[in-house]
């Protein structure tokens, strides 16, 4: 038998810790119910009540756990995953600051200098400062180096003016992620990357204006700005170096919403009402409730063979997600997880496409009909899912991405 | 995943021993050499013979493969699942022809049979004999009851169809009726009364036949009303060889058919530059991978949990046969005029792959029993 590592040990340790601690800290109800993810947070109240959970989470070491402790880290090795496997087991709600969790926070270690780091990654884990991500323009989705927005340097300052899109959180961020061009001449190395205080610059310089979804729900927003000053001590990266700095985000983005996301925490809805529109046996239960012929759909054939087929999916994404971690069973390191997000979005819009089918002409009703099936959740959902097929790279720019990393194809266009 | 290793049990050993699988595969069967054992004859109306080298089959029974998953005390190796499963996704890379995979199903059935007549089979089994499983009826079903074989006073009667690799077999390990349900029997391969028709089939990589019994003498491994309660225990396993074997020739196919997209071009660009080509590639990989971790799941779960084996391995050769199918038309379609030739080596995986997605039932069969187990029995 193999003696335990130092290591090991500890992590043991932490991860009793981890579970003592949210057996007698659960934060209880929300004031209003959750959206299925951070990124759909409508509600101030919401925000507020989240804000309160992650920053008591944060003082008791379970969120920030492998930052250096200078930069208001717990200062720990592969502890971040433990804890986030604690907070799921046990149904905590989801972390609100995913954005700067997930991409401003790793960045901004990797590329900050040494006061950026102290003065932002504290609040950051703590969820006082709510991040925005500032990547996407109206020319610059799939095509992101395409930016438009423009810094001019004004001295110790840059004069930004410009128009982002699809700024998920950014009517409540106190900080945004901000990629924009420097020089014209040059589409790559053309491109700077700065942390901006969006939030006290509201009305100066900055207006964010909600853009309301094809489900008629708001939850991102276009951010426009007109002569907004920032000081050049917010700049991570060399002038011109943005791209690289955006590589950073991006390989964190796709990781987080792939694998172990570092954000995660619970599924509110799985605990309100009993239905996760993502999942199949959620699925199985609708097909049970909704008749179809002399039985329900349930009975009917078709439908029988689609739904295994989307439990087949499931079960192949958790066991991809399992021999990622197996080096002898995979012979490309990233080749599975690059996978996940193309094949988890996609799973998740087949499924809502197949409760529309299960529901018949209850699908047709809306979530304000009281007689809509699962209170309508299910075709909210089928909508809803295209944000995840189009946002941190679409479906198409992912198989790009797996066609030449992976398997060395020709770089398309 | 509860109550299993989170690696599938998949330890420095089984990666020896595939790794030593993948270079034995790499010496002997490079595609020209495959193509140029089993395919030299195109002629439709050849002679109906079984193309493989009986020694390496030899070679491959002194490195131990078909012992791999014995248990010790029938002079096997006993390894988990796994290890077989890994042999058997390098042999469908490989397109080997030979008797492994049959002979891995036979040891299944017969370590399930539970008996000491088949604790004997086993040993022979272990020692290198090659045996295969005869237990479809003429319509190709082998549920409860379904043979055309009869038991009676020690003898089989009748017909059983579509038997996997009959000609590289020395012995039969048959499902047959009796009075008192299914039994299993062992045949010898040149016992008197028993005559081996084979089949015309388009998988040049295997071979398969109708085995007549006019009265044959057989040793009773699984008694009458054992036979479908053994084949239901071993289900399972034999579902995750037919799975790795479809994971292995699916990993061919794309390995291949990329290669051919960087080198190949038109419009002045390698094909792999058009996404028309490029994405439904990624959809090949993004297939092949699911399949592969369905499968050693499903492996992974005979050994450690075994009350969900069979629900896994249904998933496993679900996502395998249609990722077989998808794999196989993509390679023919993306290598163009040529993947439509008997000239490029493709054709002959693309059988394989036609051959393993119906071995032991289909993606819609498979899918079909699980939504019996998951959703319940239909209403009528």
């Amino acid at each position: 038998m193999a003696i335990p590592s130092s290591e090991d040990v500890e992590r043991r340790e932490f991860r009793a810790y981890c579970r003592e601690w949210l057996a007698n800290n659960h934060p209880g109800r929300p004031p209003v119910p959750l959206p299925l993810s951070q990124l759909l947070i409508d509600d101030p109240r919401a925000v507020e009540w989240l804000q309160g959970w992650q920053k008591s989470a944060y003082d008791a070491g379970l969120v920030g756990c492998d930052y250096p402790v200078e930069y208001g880290g717990g200062g720990r090795t592969d502890c971040q995953a433990i804890a986030n496997e604690e907070m799921h087991a046990a149904k905590m709600p989801y972390l609100v600051n995913i954005v700067g969790m997930g991409m401003a926070g790793p960045t901004i270690l990797f590329h900050g200098n040494e006061n950026v780091k102290r003065e932002l990654l504290p609040p950051l884990l703590s969820a006082d400062h709510i991040w925005c991500q500032g990547f996407s323009e109206p020319g610059a989705g799939s095509d992101l180096a395409n930016q438009q927005t423009f810094a001019r340097r004004d001295g110790d300052h840059w004069i930004v003016n410009g128009h982002k899109v699809w700024t998920s959180l950014a009517h409540f961020a106190d900080w945004m992620i901000l990629l924009c061009r420097t020089d014209r001449g040059d589409k790559y190395a053309g491109l700077s990357y700065f942390v901006v205080p969006i939030k006290a610059a509201l009305g100066n310089g900055v207006t964010v204006r909600p853009l309301i979804k094809m489900t008629g729900e708001t939850g991102f927003n276009q951010v426009l700005f007109d002569d907004l000053v920032v000081p050049d001590r917010y700049r991570l990266g060399a002038v011109g170096e943005g791209w690289k700095v955006a590589m950073t985000t991006l390989t964190h983005e796709r990781g987080a919403a792939a694998l172990v996301n570092p954000a995660s925490g619970g599924m509110p809805l799985e605990e309100e009402g009993g239905v996760t529109t993502s999942s199949v046996s959620s699925l199985v239960d609708l097909a049970r409730s909704q008749p179809r012929g002399d039985g329900t759909a349930a009975d009917d054939a078709g439908i029988r063979d689609e739904l295994m087929q989307m439990l087949v999916r499931q079960e192949a994404q958790k066991q991809n997600v399992r021999r990622a971690r197996v080096p002898a069973l995979t012979d490309h390191p990233t080749r599975l997880p690059l996978q996940g997000k193309v094949t988890g979005s996609e799973l998740t819009q087949d499924i809502g496409a197949l409760a529309c089918r299960i529901e018949g002409m209850g699908s047709t009703l809306a979530v304000t009909d009281e007689r809509a099936p699962a209170g309508g959740l299910y075709p909210l959902a089928y909508m809803n899912s295209f944000g995840g097929t189009i946002a941190a790279g679409t479906s198409e720019i992912q198989r790009n991405i797996l066609g030449e990393r992976v398997l060395g194809l020709a770089k398309s266009k | 995943m509860s109550g299993q290793p989170e690696n599938f049990g998949f330890g420095e050993d089984e990666a020896m021993l595939r790794d030593a699988a993948r270079r034995f595969f790499q010496d002997h069967y490079g595609a020209d050499a495959l193509h140029a054992l089993v395919a030299g004859d195109s002629d439709l109306h050849r002679p109906n013979v079984a193309s493989w080298e009986p020694d390496h089959w030899r070679q491959v029974v002194e490195l131990g493969w078909p012992a791999v998953c014995v248990p010790e005390a029938q002079g096997g190796v006993g390894m988990p699942l796994v290890a077989a499963v890994a042999l058997a996704e390098e042999a469908g890379r490989a397109g080997f022809p030979s008797p492994l995979l049959s002979t891995f199903q036979a040891a299944f059935l017969l370590q399930a049979c539970d008996t000491a007549a088949a604790r004997d089979a086993l040993r022979d089994v272990a020692g290198g004999n090659a045996t295969t499983v005869a237990m479809h009826d003429r319509r190709g079903a082998f549920g409860a009851g379904a043979t055309d074989v009869t038991c009676a006073d020690g003898r089989l009667h009748g017909a059983a169809s579509f038997v996997q690799e009959a000609r590289k077999a020395d012995r039969f390990l048959v499902r047959a009726r009796h009075a008192d349900g299914c039994g299993l029997y062992l045949v010898e391969a040149g016992a008197d009364g028993l005559e081996v028709a084979p089949d015309a089939i388009v998988d040049l990589t295997r071979d398969q036949a109708t085995l007549s019994f006019h009265g044959v003498e057989a040793v009773e491994v699984a008694p009458p009303g054992w036979g479908d309660a053994a084949l239901d225990r071993a289900l399972p396993a034999m579902l995750c060889i037919v799975s790795a074997d479809l994971v292995g020739a699916g990993e061919w196919l794309l390995q291949t058919t990329v290669e051919y997209a960087r080198t190949r071009t038109q419009f002045d660009r390698p094909l792999g530059f058009f996404q028309a080509v490029k994405h439904p590639l990624v959809n090949c990989m993004l297939a092949i991978d699911g399949a592969k971790s369905l499968t050693y799941n499903a492996a992974c779960a005979v050994d450690h949990e075994p009350g969900r084996a069979l629900g896994y391995a249904r998933m496993a050769k679900a996502a395998a046969s249609d990722m077989a199918v998808s794999t196989a038309s993509r390679a023919v379609q993306f290598h163009g005029g040529i993947g439509f030739t008997w000239e490029c080596h493709v054709h002959v995986f693309f059988k394989r792959q036609m051959h393993g997605q119906v071995l032991l039932g289909d993606a819609r069969h498979h899918r079909a029993l699980l939504a019996d187990e998951v959703i319940g029995v239909m209403a009528a």
